[in-house]
């Protein structure tokens, strides 16, 4: 028989405000233990929540981002449960009214097939502390995180494979991030993950077990849990076997999950509204004016590159999946003309130097008036491309200006036609076996002989002056 | 006369002549303490050291010039208003050892005022109850008689008014718990409209009833309080920021003409003493004798409005004590096996048989299957009596009546009836349930014992309500003081 998943994410991602949800303390990551609370957001006897406005404006925002309806009347409630982690036994968050629902996202699936992904909602949140259990005796809380505005953005089971679910999350991010409501940091909790998933045999409308799967630290990791889960269950199904509900963590070293033993017992939140915080109204008024300040989304972004810029759809989409790469190639162009050229440069040079030092493309070192120079310098003949290649890694390790760089490790082209023939008659002498395979009408020969040059002069000859030097001299 | 048997405005007129200082005021209130506080056990814990360094401030706010309507004027405050670097316990055990590093906004407003706190009022556990009984620590008596009750859960700072420990007290009310000890102790007695007074820095107990509100010698008084307690405060979200401050005082004016005011069929009737009765019947004349056109209404869903009180302050209360874990404060379990054990233990040992009893009906009441059957039920019935006094008011200015079925009742006569106890309150727990502010002062005496009545007036107009009272006091002229007959053998 045949099956096939159905997946759905819950997305928690922490709003950029400076300030807690409920208070004024700071939202600035990490801080020794403890030291980023007062009274209000410990829950200390008799203090009180007081909504920080910019979170509303905030979570608006990504709701508008993400094609949502948004809530004129909303409230808060409480959720309760004992928690260490939890200062007042019940986290404020949104139960039955959330401030945004019905959005959705679209992906673009490798076949190049377009899908709408629905959002069930987006609603707001505090976060809860961390405890920590290492090198103590027994247990001890850090509160720092008390407070921190989150939203949840609750998907759809509208995802059918663990590859859409990892379009679906980095299209989410590019869109938070776009605009500028969260800064997505995995490693330090601003996006954090669940998924559910479930199979059941192709076709049918009934929904499988669902399983929640945990613990889950990077969109690759979420993807190769899915796919690990779906295996799992679709094996467990074809044993005629049946599936229990729980929740499974991701080993990320074994790649495998495996049972959280959570308790059987059902949860019981008792929400309720919270009587301490008055309904969130949301005007006309104030929601355009949140929507006027939302920068353009990546896909209007996508759109105008290729037209503006007449590069290629594949190259727009890379480059706009990250509002800054987009900032920096169109900063770039504004200072060179091709655009072609430096979305080659981008997606080729910067994009692999960023990869291998793990640099956020905000930490590139490279101008982009340095960059414009950089390939005048190749337009002018001043260096070879290859060259260029090297150059390019300096500006990026260094942020040194070009003609700095190429000036102080002598990297001009040599395009002395005396010097160059000196060297290519010297390439002739070593290599009789090439000179001769040439001769006998192995033109690719030639390849190998200017390879020779370039190796010889370390790669500062100028390619088409050594080409047609050798040709010369071969000749005679 | 002592010094400590003065009204606030009596002790502010000797203050502005400089005829007494600060300090000398505060002394005459530390010495009656130490006389009537063995008697009475108002209070949960003395401020002597601070009050006379508040006093000596004062003195020299008088001296710069700065002498406003509290300045040297000793309070005691319920101890489930936080008082910074001061004990809060909330009369519990849980909280036996919590010491605040904030004020509440209300003591904010009195410390920049220049008020003297000389104490902190005992209390039903958490401001659950109607007797004082269930405080952790000792049960406050009824200056009146000391075998009887002071009523609750402001017992303390009624009793302490009452016996003069204080110039004026601040307590605080969800279901009556102003109203009904001032009435048992013949003190005034307010519970503003919800949000007008900030809750902040008041230990929760059903956040959207809970009101602060002043216990004083009079009328005047309780104006001059409310004065200082009132106004928008960033830190509340629930307190209003639209409502013009008025000053009170400007209400207190003994011409009542023409102002209508209603008593609804349904306050009297089985469970409300004779003498109760008869004192507010006389009440009613008095009022008509001052010139006040009277009317009957009805509230037809007063009957229901015990049951849904205690659905919702149960259930508001069974998350906000929730945070008492014994995890970062309070009373914490020695003895435990694992994290949910240690939650139990801590919970069982740190509260009182009141506490637990509403912890359990309102987690009850919320739970899944039962929320729609209890606590939203609870809410319809809430927007009913809303409607009710909305109705009422299309044709009255203020509502008057019993504020308690009885008067002081004997301590441990209840204790083993919850029901019985709860019925303490049936008077003034609707006024919760619709938010609006409500008076009691004293209008009589039943077996020699105050009898309160209950003025209650529309959402943000304490003004008509203390004109009203006002009028009363003058007319009615009860000049009864607490005898402090009985007593433990």
């Amino acid at each position: 028989m045949n099956y096939e998943a159905v997946i759905g994410l819950e997305v928690h991602a922490e709003l950029l405000t400076k300030t807690k949800i409920f208070c004024n303390c700071t939202t600035e990551f990490g801080g020794e233990p403890n030291t980023h609370v007062c009274p209000v957001c410990l829950g200390l006897p008799g203090t009180l929540p007081v909504l920080n406005k910019k979170v509303v404006e905030y979570a608006v925002k990504a709701g508008l981002a993400l094609n949502c309806e948004i809530s004129k009347f909303s409230k808060m409630d409480r959720k309760n449960y004992f928690y260490p982690d939890l200062p007042k036994a019940y986290q404020i968050s949104q139960y039955d009214l959330p401030l945004c629902k019905n959005g959705y996202v679209e992906i673009e699936t490798s076949d190049g097939a377009k899908k709408k992904i629905g959002l069930t909602r987006i609603h707001i949140e505090e976060d809860a502390g961390k405890l920590m259990h290492e090198n103590v005796d027994g247990s001890l809380v850090d509160y720092n995180r008390t407070g921190v505005p989150l939203i949840e953005i609750v998907s759809e089971p509208d995802m059918s494979t663990p590859e859409e679910a990892y379009l679906y999350l980095t299209k989410l991010k590019s869109v938070l991030e776009y605009s500028e409501v969260s800064d997505c940091k995995m490693q330090e909790g601003s996006l954090r993950v669940d998924t559910n998933v479930s199979v059941r045999p192709a076709g049918s409308k009934e929904f499988g077990t669902k399983i929640e799967l945990k613990n889950l630290n990077s969109f690759k990791a979420v993807q190769k849990a899915l796919e690990y889960e779906i295996k799992r269950q679709i094996k467990l199904l074809e044993n005629g076997e049946t599936i229990v509900q729980e929740t499974r963590r991701w080993n990320e070293q074994k790649g495998i999950t495996e049972s959280m033993r959570s308790k059987e017992e059902a949860h019981d939140y008792r929400y309720f509204p919270d009587p301490d915080l008055v309904p969130i109204i949301v005007s006309d008024e104030w929601k355009e004016e949140i929507r006027k300040s939302l920068p353009e989304m990546p896909e209007h972004k996508k759109e105008r590159f290729v037209t503006q810029y007449g590069i290629p759809e594949y190259d727009a989409s890379v480059i706009t999946s990250s509002k800054p790469l987009a900032d920096f190639f169109e900063k770039c162009v504004l200072e060179y003309s091709s655009a072609k050229t430096v979305s080659n440069w981008i997606m080729g040079e910067m994009m692999r130097l960023l990869k291998e030092t793990g640099k956020e493309v905000e930490e590139v070192l490279i101008k982009p008036h340095q960059m414009a120079s950089l390939l005048n310098l190749i337009d002018n003949g001043t260096i070879t491309g290859s060259i260029a290649k090297t150059v390019f890694e300096e500006m990026f390790a260094t942020g040194k200006n070009p003609e700095e760089i190429v000036e102080e490790k002598g990297l001009k082209q040599l395009s002395n036609e005396d010097e160059l023939r000196e060297i290519a008659l010297k390439v002739i002498e070593d290599n009789p076996k090439s000179v001769e395979d040439y001769k006998n009408g192995k033109d690719k020969a030639i390849g190998f002989l200017v390879g020779q040059i370039m190796k010889a002069t370390k790669g500062k000859a100028n390619p088409q002056l050594a080409n047609k030097i050798l040709l010369e001299e071969l000749s005679k | 006369m002592e010094l400590h048997e003065l009204t606030i405005h009596e002790l502010n007129d000797l203050l502005k002549k400089k005829e007494v200082s600060a300090v000398e005021v505060t002394n005459s209130y530390l010495k009656r303490i130490n006389e009537v506080e063995p008697k009475v056990d108002a209070l949960i814990c003395e401020t002597a050291d601070f009050a006379i360094k508040k006093a000596e401030e004062a003195d020299k706010m008088i001296r710069d010039g700065n002498i406003n309507d509290l300045t040297g004027i000793p309070v005691v405050i319920k101890d489930n208003m936080c008082t910074e670097n001061i004990r809060t316990t909330c009369a519990s055990k849980m909280l036996e050892d919590f010491i605040p590093p904030y004020n509440a906004t209300v003591v904010e407003n009195l410390n920049s005022l220049g008020a003297v706190m000389v104490g902190k009022a005992n209390l039903d556990e958490f401001a659950m109850g109607s007797s004082t009984e269930n405080s952790a620590f000792k049960t406050t008596k009824n200056p009146w008689d000391l075998e009887r009750v002071p009523g609750g859960s402001s017992g303390g700072s009624a009793a302490s008014v009452a016996a003069d420990e204080c110039a004026f007290s601040l307590g605080s009310d969800t279901g009556g718990s102003i109203r009904q000890p001032a009435s048992l102790c013949g003190v005034v007695g307010m519970k503003p409209t919800y949000g007008l007074v900030s809750r902040y820095g008041l230990v929760a107990f059903a956040s959207s009833l809970d009101q602060i509100g002043p216990i004083t010698k009079d009328v005047t008084d309780c104006a001059i309080v409310l004065n200082a307690i009132t106004g928008h405060d960033p830190k509340d979200s629930t307190s209003v920021d639209n409502v013009r401050k008025s000053d009170y005082k400007e209400f207190l004016k003994d011409e009542i003409k023409g102002m209508k005011i209603g008593y609804a069929k349904e306050f009297f009737r089985q469970g409300l003493d004779e003498g109760v009765k008869k004192s507010i019947e006389n009440a009613l004349k008095t009022f008509e004798e001052l010139g006040a056109e009277i009317r009957e209404i009805s509230l037809k869903y007063m009957d229901y409005a015990l049951a849904a009180y205690y659905i919702v302050a149960s259930a508001e209360a069974s998350s906000n004590l929730a945070r008492y874990d014994g995890i970062r404060y309070g009373h914490a379990a020695e003895k435990y096996e694992d994290l949910i054990d240690m939650y139990m233990v801590s919970r069982s040992e740190g509260f009182g048989k009141e506490v637990k009893r509403r912890i359990m009906l309102g987690t009850y009441a919320l739970s899944s299957g039962y929320y729609d059957a209890y606590y939203n039920k609870a809410l319809k019935v809430r927007t009913l009596i809303k409607q009710d006094y909305e109705k009422a008011f299309q044709d009255v200015d203020v509502i008057v009546g019993p504020t308690s079925p009885t008067v002081a009742f004997k301590i441990g006569e209840r204790v083993e009836d919850p029901l019985a106890m709860y019925l303490a309150d049936v008077y003034t727990v609707p006024v919760n349930i619709a938010g609006l502010p409500g008076l009691s002062l004293p209008c009589g005496l039943s077996e020699g014992l105050p009898v309160g009545l209950q003025i209650v007036g529309k959402h943000f107009d304490e003004g008509t309500i203390l004109n009203a009272a006002y009028a009363f006091e003058k007319a009615c002229n009860f000049t009864a003081k607490p005898s402090f007959k009985g007593g433990a053998k």
